[in-house]
């Protein structure tokens, strides 16, 4: 069996321009942060981003890298709106795929399962239909005859998650409550990066937590990195929850032009590990009572 | 001085909130907002003691602590993460009381944008699971700051079905959809009409009809006379302040 450790720049190596990029993690929860960066300094554009929103949708809208988003909805949790996406959409300088969550739920599914598209009652009579005009409906075979929605494939060429710990195989393991949708985001794409908080042994994760929650097999991996801290800011529990006072500012500086730079400048042109000096210098900040909120 | 004095405009609403549940069984109460949260689970209190409610994060709770209860405060009964809310979802034992920007005459809801959504005057969060829900099982809606701009004559963004748009798009979409009420801080409304227009059921106490009328962006149906939205008991009125929301957090969404 092989060995699939990868480096984030490996991972985003394989990106081109122009491809449809899905990410796992829900809201402002255990997203992949780590590789968003590692999409940043890869330089790829013209992306069409396939997510449960969060800031994962905003930093790639607000870096300029987003074509096209695919969507039911961005949200920072514990701050109702992402400010990055609300601007790249209201100044029309990205395309958007908004629908029903569930519907978002069944494209995953069916692209995974390699199916054009999984039916569902899920649009009927709302404007998602108005909205996507490519949206069709199909009639049921049966006597019932019932007309529903056609939620088509959404095909990714790449996904990236991020889980608590994998192994060298990519076996992907989350041990916080809610393993999401995971494990559809690696089925539905062509190449299926894992970042984990922890890298162990092969037959090593069930040190750490039980059979059910390695809900990700190798089957569903190319590819996996050790990146520690690899949501933050967002919520990887039990290895620790979201980092408030980061994602104020992270929201606040949308605000303002330089505020961005400043920020863009201080944990995005950097590498991971300046990104990690950067938050740890931030904490110590915090502790010694000079910063924070 | 009876309960109903003594209450305030929050907590006539909570009551409100959870009268939407009434009867309903053993289904998974949905609540969205701060009242609403305060509604559902004074409901299961009283009321509707077979209600199934979430912890807001992967899990059922088995208590029912106060709104603003820390983790370490709940009683977990089942595990419940996102994708197994859509096995609730579609088999229609659910019953949500969403947020609503903008709320239509045929109870048609909006969450999703303001303005022409292929390029909105403001981005809103998104149609969430809106559209899903309102299809497949029981839907109410909340509204904390009832005015024109809230009740509309068409609302920007179809999200929720209404119900003209549901018989527009054909018995695949009505079997299951219903929209039980609509609650504001001024009033309780529904959709117990001919053609399902909205319908004002009661006015909160204070209130006047001429208010109601005026702060809706198009004509409600008016009964006559219309009910006075009723006062919470003293029961209820000592869960809420004391079991459920001691820190008042409700004041926050529905000022006094």
């Amino acid at each position: 069996m092989g060995d699939k450790r990868a480096s984030l720049e490996e991972m985003v190596g394989e990106l081109r321009d122009g491809m449809t990029v899905g990410f796992g993690g829900w809201g402002s929860r255990r997203k992949p942060m780590a590789a968003v960066r590692a999409v940043l300094r890869s330089g790829v554009r013209d992306l069409t981003v396939v997510a449960y929103g969060g800031p994962d949708v905003g930093v790639l809208c607000a870096a300029g890298r987003v074509r096209k988003v695919v969507y039911g909805f961005v949200t920072l949790d514990s701050i109702a709106l992402d400010p990055h996406f609300r601007t790249a959409r209201q100044q029309g300088s990205v395309e958007a795929m908004e629908v029903d969550e569930g519907m978002f739920y069944l494209g995953l599914a069916a692209a995974a399962q390699r199916l054009p598209f999984l039916p569902t009652r899920a649009g009927l009579g709302s404007d998602v239909l108005r909205v996507n005009p490519g949206l069709r409906t199909v009639v049921s075979p049966y006597d019932d005859a019932e007309e529903l929605v056609a939620m088509p494939a959404l095909r990714l060429d790449a996904a990236f998650v991020h889980v608590n710990r994998a192994d060298t195989h990519g076996n992907g393991q989350v041990l916080g409550p809610d393993p999401f949708f995971d494990d559809l985001f690696l089925g539905a794409a062509d190449r299926r990066f894992v970042t984990a908080e922890k890298v162990v042994e092969p037959g090593g994760l069930l040190d750490h937590g039980p059979i059910q929650s390695v809900t990700v097999t190798r089957l569903l991996t190319d590819a996996v990195a050790e990146a520690p801290g690899g949501a933050h800011f967002t919520s990887c529990p039990p290895d620790y929850e979201r980092d408030e006072g980061f994602q104020k500012r992270y929201a606040s500086a949308a605000a303002d032009p330089e505020a961005w730079a400043a920020f863009d400048a201080r944990y995005l042109g950097v590498d991971d590990a300046g990104y990690r000096a950067a938050v740890d210098e931030d904490a110590a900040d915090v502790d010694a009572g000079g910063g924070g909120a | 001085m009876t309960p109903g004095e003594s209450a305030t405009r929050a907590e006539v609403c909570a009551v409100a909130c959870a009268e939407a549940w009434r009867g309903d069984g053993e289904v998974m109460a949905s609540p969205f907002g701060t009242i609403p949260a305060i509604g559902a689970r004074l409901a299961r209190l009283t009321f509707a003691p077979d209600l199934v409610l979430t912890d807001g994060e992967a899990a059922l709770m088995a208590n029912t602590p106060a709104v603003s209860a820390r983790r370490g405060e709940l009683v977990l009964e089942a595990w419940m993460p996102y994708r197994r809310v859509f096995d609730v979802v579609w088999s229609g034992r659910r019953h949500i009381m969403m947020m609503a920007s903008q709320v239509d005459r045929f109870g048609n809801q909006n969450l999703s944008a303001i303005g022409d959504w292929a390029r909105p005057k403001a981005q809103l969060i998104g149609v969430r699971g809106a559209p899903g829900n309102s299809v497949n099982h029981t839907t109410s809606y909340w509204v904390p700051a009832h005015s024109p701009r809230s009740f509309v004559e068409h609302v920007d963004m179809v999200c929720g079905v209404g119900y003209d748009r549901a018989a527009a798009a054909g018995p695949a979409a009505t079997r299951f959809h219903e929209v039980r009420v609509v609650v504001s801080n001024l009033g309780v409304f529904d959709f117990d009409t001919p053609d399902h227009a909205m319908r004002l059921r009661s006015v909160h106490p204070g209130v006047g009809v001429d208010d109601v009328v005026a702060a809706t962006g198009f004509a409600l149906v008016l009964p006559d006379p219309v009910p006075v939205t009723r006062a919470p008991t003293v029961d209820e009125l000592e869960l809420v302040r004391e079991v459920l929301d001691p820190r008042r957090a409700r004041d926050k969404e529905v000022p006094s």
